[in-house]
């Protein structure tokens, strides 16, 4: 698979997980936002803008509503979700061979749907989806939001059905783990600070809704209570949300699928993966498979989450250098 | 002009169906119907103002849900645009079909011949029948390709034709594509969405298929690869995806299961090319290119180039890949060596040209030019190395002003002007609004020359779509059609 080929793929992919966990993110909170008092909005609010990494240019300025739109539809912004799904169907324009027509299609029409705004492209009478200068109502922000949330759902589909699951789509794969480990860090990180931390000073009853939000903004709710029932505690939510080997957005599972992808691109493009990549992705996942979380409570949470964002973005750069920008001297030489 | 008055044909939305001088594909007369558009009108006539209008919006949305769409330059908003469509089929009969073939397939091992021999011997130009400097002034002759030994003597392996068809329905080559010609995917894709919304019709015409073109395409490039490669690597060279054709590239890349290439893909070392993937460096043996040779290596020709490969020419010249196209292919299709073409027939085939050219004035002739500056008005001129509708002036259309610009302009460049009477060429009915009006249109048919030379049956109809408009090219508001060539 060409160089250039497996680098849009992945950024495809990466670009689609992150407009998709900004949307949950910005969904989840507009619902929960409703049960608070206005005072306790600061709080939930700033949390959203650590558990993204804190962008530049966007700050709270005491509106949740132009917060969402500044996050969704502004493109001088480059990670809201309007500039992910750009930018992730630009990635699929240069691949436009590589992948299925059913792919380009759902990706291309999502495309559409949020940036073409008059134009009436479903025939079928669903109503459209309006990247509309103001989203003025609620309704209309909250029906958007999981439009493009479905949709991107309806790719990934497409690409585990249509896609042959070769190096390319291996390639999807390590994007899409890479960006949900380091997001999930981030947004456990986000949480932590506020509510792991000596938390006297809480507002009754708002503790429950802060748990809830943290493992709805991680699709992780129901499968939370499925294991622990809807008892929450921050060292079980802490627990699932990082080690438990089965939920698709733990920590865990996405450094374990990782790890499957790049196993099975070494194994299809032939190429001896350096010593480098294996110790950095081996490390990583053999911490989270044989830790307790009481072990990590025991250390400093915050310095042990942001050693998993360093890793992963380690690992992302290393990926790159072996698979993308290596030099030709070297590859003429082996 | 006078409108139909027949009983049989006079529907409503024929109303504005006006015959005049041109050709009409659809009417032999105003009373009479050509057989072959008899089924075609009979369905389109019985289809409501709304069925018609819902299947041209499926239709629309097909191509925009595919991204077929091509690139405007120089805006940065909604920067891709459909091709626009017409529902109607162009209707070729396998009689008129059959001279077309004979035709392109002459003409294309004819210009073969003759980019063989002026790139080695130059027995034509020694001869006298084609002016040396026609060949050595044209800005697409490449001196680098002299004593080169290509493939098969293959300079030209795909090619597309421009026809037209004069007031007796004769068809004629307007213009020879011999670099790098597009269009093919929408006639491909033209069809695929006809099939889909018209599939009863299609089903009552016997038409010739032409899905078999990307593998027929792919047999092509095979054929050519070097010597010793039994499973050449072949891959499509683009110059990526802000290129106006970057969908046909990639639509036939995957419709052939072959790579597309970037420059940046692609690296010389020793003579040989090699493209960057994951498993490191692979070979690469055949080069389907999408680039015209000023871009296609810095070091051979425009330095300023990034689209290209350093070193390319040299692995070309070497032996270790092929391109198809050959480089300087260019020289063959500039308008002004155009007029040698039937010419060039007789010199290597000692044949009678099938297919004619339409009347051309060189401008270089002092007699020729003194009569077009003289005649602005009534004639057609058109710079030599230009296309897609530019650098042209419709003498009939035009302004006072623009036609002392290019009385000014042909006298400081002869060489570089060349012009052709005003030709009303034939005009096919297309969907206006609600109607049926009569556009003219162009018929770009699809050759390939590996083994042998290969006419695909059908192509790529061009429609002028503005009324009495004579210019077809997408980018100046031309449409297209899907073309039906029926089999006997």
């Amino acid at each position: 698979m060409l160089s250039r080929v497996a680098d849009s793929l992945y950024w495809m992919s990466r670009y689609l997980e992150r407009a998709e966990h900004t949307t949950r993110l910005l969904d989840v909170n507009l619902n929960l936002m409703l049960d608070e008092t206005a005072a306790a909005a600061d709080r939930r609010w700033l949390r959203v803008l650590d558990a993204l990494g804190n962008p530049k240019d966007i700050t709270w300025t005491g509106d949740p509503y132009a917060l969402t739109h500044e996050l969704t539809f502004d493109t001088s912004h480059k990670g809201s979700i309007l500039s992910c799904i750009i930018a992730a169907r630009e990635n699929s324009r240069h691949v436009r061979e590589q992948i299925s027509t059913e792919q380009w299609h759902r990706l291309n029409s999502l495309y559409l749907e949020v940036t073409r705004p008059t134009m009436r492209y479903d025939l079928n009478g669903h109503s459209d989806m309006h990247a509309d200068a103001l989203l003025s109502s609620t309704e209309q922000q909250t029906e958007f939001l999981q439009r493009v949330m479905e949709a991107v759902h309806q790719f990934q589909g497409v690409t585990d059905s249509t896609m042959s699951h070769g190096e390319g789509w291996q390639f999807i794969q390590v994007g899409r783990y890479i960006e949900r480990a380091s997001a999930t860090a981030m947004l456990i990180e986000a949480y932590h600070q506020d509510l792991w931390a000596p938390h006297e000073h809480l507002p009754e009853g708002n503790e429950y809704l802060d748990w809830m939000g943290l493992l709805r903004s991680a699709t992780a709710f129901e499968a939370y209570c499925k294991v622990y029932t809807a008892d929450l505690t921050p060292e079980r939510i802490l627990e699932f949300l990082l080690l438990d080997e089965e939920f698709p957005h733990s920590l865990r599972f996405s450094i374990d699928s990782l790890q499957h992808a790049l196993d099975a691109i070494q194994r299809e493009s032939g190429k001896q993966r350096t010593v480098q990549l294996s110790r950095l992705a081996g490390r990583l996942q053999a911490s989270l498979s044989f830790s307790r979380v009481e072990d990590i409570l025991d250390q400093d949470v915050i310095a042990y989450l942001r050693g998993i964002k360093a890793q992963c973005r380690e690992i992302h750069e290393t990926i790159f250098e072996m698979y993308v920008d290596y030099s030709i001297q070297a590859a003429l030489a082996g | 002009m006078t409108p139909i008055q027949s009983n049989q044909f006079a529907h409503p939305a024929l109303k504005n169906y006006l015959l005049d001088h041109a050709f009409d594909e659809m009417f032999e007369s105003e009373n009479e119907l050509r057989n072959h558009y008899e089924p075609l009108l009979e369905h389109f006539t019985a289809l409501s103002a709304d069925e018609l209008r819902r299947r041209k919006q499926s239709a629309d949305l097909s191509f925009l849900n595919q991204g077929i769409t091509f690139t405007v330059y120089g805006r940065d908003e909604g920067t891709e645009r459909i091709f626009p469509y017409d529902l109607l089929p162009r209707i070729i009969t396998s009689a008129e079909w059959d001279t077309v073939e004979r035709g392109l397939t002459q003409r294309l091992t004819a210009l073969n011949l003759f980019l063989k021999d002026i790139y080695s011997e130059g027995r034509i130009l020694n001869d006298g029948v084609v002016p040396r400097e026609i060949v050595y002034s044209c800005k697409h002759f490449r001196r680098q390709m002299i004593g080169l030994q290509v493939p098969r003597n293959v300079y030209v392996a795909i090619c597309g034709t421009d026809l037209i068809r004069l007031e007796n329905g004769e068809f004629v080559v307007l213009e020879d594509n011999l670099r790098v010609p597009s269009g093919v995917s929408y006639m491909l894709t033209n069809r695929r969405v006809m099939k889909r919304i018209f599939p009863q019709l299609f089903r009552s015409y016997n038409v010739r298929p032409i899905e078999q073109y990307t593998q027929l395409l792919l047999g092509t490039l095979r054929s050519l690869a070097p010597e010793g490669r039994p499973e050449p690597n072949i891959v499509l060279l683009s110059p990526g995806v802000f290129n106006s054709a970057y969908f046909e590239h990639a639509y036939l890349a995957r419709q052939m299961g072959i790579e597309l290439v970037e420059g940046r893909d692609l690296v010389t070392h020793d003579n040989v090319v090699y493209m960057r993937t994951t498993s490191g460096l692979r070979r690469v043996d055949v080069i389907y290119r999408r680039v015209d040779d000023d871009f296609i290596d810095p070091l051979a020709f425009r330095g300023d180039s990034i689209l290209g490969v350093a070193g390319l020419f040299n692995a070309y010249r070497a032996g270790n890949v092929t391109l198809a196209n050959a480089f300087g292919t260019g020289v063959a299709d500039d308008k002004a060596l155009y007029a040698y073409v039937p010419d060039i027939i007789k010199y290597y085939l000692s044949e009678e040209p099938v297919l004619q050219n339409v009347k051309t004035y060189l401008l270089t002739d002092p007699k020729s030019r003194q009569h077009v500056l003289q005649n602005l008005d009534k004639l057609v001129v058109k710079a030599v190395g230009e296309s897609g509708g530019y650098g042209m002036l419709i003498g009939p259309q035009s302004t006072a002003a623009q036609r002392e610009e290019f009385a000014a302009k042909i006298q400081a460049d002869p060489r570089n002007y060349i012009a052709q009477p005003t030709i009303s060429f034939s005009r096919a009915p297309c969907l206006i609004g609600d109607d049926l009006e009569p556009r003219h249109v162009d018929l770009r048919p699809y050759v390939l020359y590996g083994d042998k030379v290969t006419v695909v049956p059908g192509g790529l109809t061009r429609v002028a779509l503005k009324r009495g408009s004579l210019v077809v090219n997408s980018s100046q508001g031309g449409g297209s059609k899907d073309t039906w060539v029926l089999s006997k």
